[in-house]
């Protein structure tokens, strides 16, 4: 047997035990809080293992694995540093479930009821409080050895947990958008109406973990990107074939309530595309975003709407252009006086405006022409179909945005490579340097603050013609800030990386309604992530990948050199 | 008629007075060095000529047009472009995206024709990209003009800077410590290539530096400030001689006991010793 170089150090329990309270802390959190038992009833593998106890399962595999770290041991001997840290957190949950006989926690942490006692033992109750100890510590003890397998070994269990966690979570959607195609019988084997069969989770869990694992170890990869040019064209356009009519059928076959959802996205898209424009590529923090939505959607309301304050019955389309070029005067006239300002200033100065424009929508003031929050009502959809027509309800809004989207990725796309993308970028960079290199800050920072703010009107448009009326209500802050989320999530001035920061911060929300409650858990939990392990965004542009992860790509650079001299 | 005159300008720093009624003249295509200690005002000047600064008194005339009240892009429009004593790239941008925004103001195409990428456009960028390649050739970049401008070693980053300085096709070109941490070999490289800015090019350069070497080396004027104030003004040869300047740089016991030496570089550093 070979000595590991560790083995000599010494194991340090003290860490193991502070990662032990830490993780009694969040074992108690998820358990009063009261995210196991509203994951309990969903099914992970029907009848096996629900999410909640999935939860519960991660959470004393992932403090043993930080145990056995805290205490600097690997391989045989993590497994007591790694059992005692995880026991410790189990025994908190022991301890809750005692103590829970004796005072009756529910008045502070209604969640602290006997279904989460009854959850923790296997139905057994008081006489059950040993097993949240034992079961923790057991599991927890596998944490240990886990975390020190070389990647060959976890890449495939991480990419497994994943691939159950993710199909279980959106198994009722894949199950009724295959029920209505000939794939009806394959859906009923692999899914549940919540969770996934046995057979599914061990299908599902060999197709991705095996297909990961068969693409790496053929380096699929490296051999395409190593294709000369028109070869690796043939390999990848049918695959983005594939994928942009997947993105076309999408609202078609997962019916009308995953329609509204991608219909949402798509607006964000667009939203998250403008503002790429101003926040991504110029840099200027813009808090007040909403303000330009509200005036697109205000125009094409005043402008469209059969109902009351209407003013003048155009048709969807027509009111469109004055809806965006009134964005853009609105974007002038308020760039002009604060652009000035730098920084965290001008992100307070627009957080001013976007209030100003959301108090005004719904001020007395403003009631006889916008109609305070009773809103304006009756704006024509902006294609008039009859209801069972493929461009009926959210599908026609989904099109359209995705159709929009797509020019103003193109736009960004376009600008982004001309004299005026280099300009905002130097900016964002370093504005005084800029400037005394002959850019003129004032109309450079304007031009790209007015045309976030045209993206907005245009999104603000659909938006209207989305929800068919507007109400001073639907213009938030919240909107604002999922937009900014959107841009940094996804990464600064990357465009993929608005498209998927949509998807994951407003679709995946959406579709998860029963967990609404802690949406802003994970989303903070989320964003602190992001920060931490991925600070340049899902999709960075270029330059920023380099920065960050620059040591790995030059030693794989030189492992891939032939050595040049013999001997 | 100089290319840049001015008269008795001032800038205070509340109660500090960074720089106190300092005439300058520079004539065209001539190289103009401004030696002083530690915190004598150097930057600050610069900074005044580039518009960084509003001066609170006295006048700067390039050309014979005001420009102490423009912005720094109109004075840098004008043919005034400068390099930082800490190197300032745009460290996220490509090399070449590196000078061409120092094109920026010759290029015409608004937002609308670089969407459609018209025929103009594709023109325009493709004639100011080869002018960039072209730039970094003459500063002696060779390597990949699409890798990352932080990528470059040190040098190269100096470089870059003159090269995206260029760009702006200054009249004038105000270069501060250009020499800052490079070795002797790389110092003397670029004491040769500032004369060749000036030789090949006709640029008038204003020179912040602190290698005697170089200053007594290739200025044709060096002007001295200390303490905000210019102390003496002439060729290398008297300003070698002129004891004021020695008692800036030794101190006045220094100045008393060595009355008839020059302020001789350091031998290890090329530097001057500061007080």
């Amino acid at each position: 047997m070979t000595v590991s170089p560790n083995s000599d150090v010494q194991i340090d329990w003290r860490s193991a035990v502070r990662t032990g309270l830490i993780g009694a802390a969040v074992a108690l959190f998820v358990c009063v809080v009261g995210i196991v038992p509203v994951f309990h009833q969903r099914a992970l593998i029907k009848d096996i293992i629900s999410l909640g106890q999935t939860v519960l399962v991660l959470t004393a595999l992932g403090i043993g694995a930080r145990g056995a770290r805290a205490a600097r041991a690997t391989g045989a001997r993590s497994l007591l540093p790694a059992m005692l840290a995880a026991g410790i957190a189990g025994g908190a949950l022991t301890a809750l479930i005692l103590v829970g006989q004796v005072i009756n926690l529910r008045g502070v942490f209604l969640n602290a009821s006997p279904d989460l006692y009854d959850l923790l033992t296997f139905g057994l109750g008081a006489s059950g409080a040993w097993i949240p100890l034992v079961s923790f510590a057991a599991i927890g003890t596998l944490g240990g050895p886990v975390a020190s397998l070389p990647t060959a070994f976890r890449r495939p269990i991480t990419t497994a947990v994943l691939t159950l966690l993710l199909a279980a979570l959106f198994a009722g959607i894949f199950r009724s958008a295959m029920l209505t195609t000939p794939l009806a019988a394959t859906a009923r084997v692999l899914f549940a109406p919540v969770g996934l069969t046995v057979i599914g989770a061990i299908a599902l869990v060999i197709a991705f973990a095996g297909g990961r694992e068969l693409l790496a170890y053929t380096h699929v990869r490296q051999r395409v990107s190593a294709l000369p040019r028109v070869q690796r064209r043939v390999v990848l356009w049918p695959i983005y074939g594939v994928l942009a009519l997947a993105v076309l059928v999408m609202p078609q076959t997962l019916g009308p309530f995953v329609a509204q959802v991608v219909a949402l996205v798509a607006l964000y898209v667009l939203l998250g595309l403008g503002l790429n424009i101003t926040l991504g590529l110029a840099g200027l923090l813009d808090l007040g975003f909403v303000a330009f939505f509200a005036v697109g959607a205000y125009t094409v309301g005043l402008l469209t709407s059969t109902a009351e304050y209407g003013i003048a019955d155009w048709p969807f389309w027509a009111a469109v252009i004055p809806a965006v070029l009134l964005a853009m005067v609105f974007g002038a006239i308020l760039g002009l006086p604060i652009l000035g300002i730098r920084g965290d200033y001008l992100a307070i100065a627009t957080l001013g405006f976007g209030e100003i424009i959301r108090v005004l929508a719904g001020s007395d003031l403003l009631k006889p022409f916008l109609g305070g929050p009773r809103g304006i009502l009756n704006i024509p959809k902006p294609i008039d179909v009859p209801p069972d027509h493929i461009l009926a309800g959210p599908n026609q809004i989904y099109y359209i945005a995705l159709i929009c989207a797509a020019l103003i990725a193109f736009v960004a796309w376009r600008l982004r490579a001309s004299r005026l993308g280099r300009a905002w970028l130097s900016i964002r960079e370093d504005e005084d340097v800029a400037e005394a290199l002959g850019v003129n800050l004032v109309q450079t920072k304007l031009l790209a603050y007015m045309l976030g703010a045209a993206f907005a009107g245009l999104g603000g448009a659909i938006f209207a013609g989305l929800i068919g009326s507007i109400f001073s209500s639907s213009i938030q802050l919240q909107v604002s800030i999922n937009v900014v989320a959107i841009v940094v999530v996804g990464g600064m001035g990357s465009i993929p990386g608005a498209v998927l920061g949509a998807v994951f911060l407003i679709g995946v929300p959406e579709l998860f309604r029963e967990f609404s409650e802690y949406r802003f858990l994970f989303y903070g939990m989320a964003l602190i992530a992001m920060m931490l392990y991925r600070p340049e965004g899902l999709i960075p542009t270029r330059f920023a990948t380099r920065e960050l992860h620059l040591d790995a790509t030059q030693t794989g650079g030189e492992a891939l050199l032939p050595p040049t001299e013999a001997g | 008629m100089p290319l840049l005159v001015a008269k008795g300008i001032t800038k205070r720093f509340g109660g500090l007075v960074a720089v106190r009624d300092l005439d300058l003249e520079i004539e065209p295509r001539s190289i103009v060095s401004v030696i002083g200690p530690n915190g004598a005002g150097k930057t600050t000047l610069f900074n005044c000529i580039a518009g960084w600064y509003r001066i609170d008194a006295g006048e700067i005339a390039f050309e014979g047009q005001m420009i102490s009240k423009l912005r720094r892009d109109q004075i840098a429009r004008l043919g005034i472009g400068r390099t930082y004593q800490n190197i300032r790239l745009f460290a996220g941008m490509s090399v070449v995206d590196n000078v061409l925004v120092g094109r920026h103001h010759f290029l015409q195409a608004g937002w609308i024709a670089s969407v459609m990428r018209t025929r103009g456009v594709q023109e325009e960028e493709r004639k100011a990209h080869d002018e960039a390649v072209r730039l970094l050739r003459f500063v002696g970049l060779e390597g990949g003009v699409q890798s990352q401008a932080s990528k470059l070693p040190y040098g190269d980053q100096r470089r870059l800077e003159i090269a995206r300085a260029l760009a702006t096709e200054p009249k004038l070109l105000m270069l501060d410590e250009p020499t800052a941490g490079m070795n002797p070999a790389e110092t003397h490289r670029m004491t040769e290539f500032i004369g060749r800015l000036r030789d090949e090019l006709g640029i008038t350069i204003l020179l912040i530096e602190h290698h005697m070497r170089v200053v007594m080396g290739i200025s044709e004027r060096i002007t001295v400030l200390d303490y905000g104030e210019k102390i003496a003004e002439g060729a290398p040869r008297e300003i070698q001689a002129n004891p004021r300047v020695i008692e800036a740089y030794l101190g006045r016991g220094a100045a008393t006991a060595h009355h008839s030496t020059r302020p001789q570089p350091d031998p290890g550093t090329g530097e001057a010793p500061a007080p």
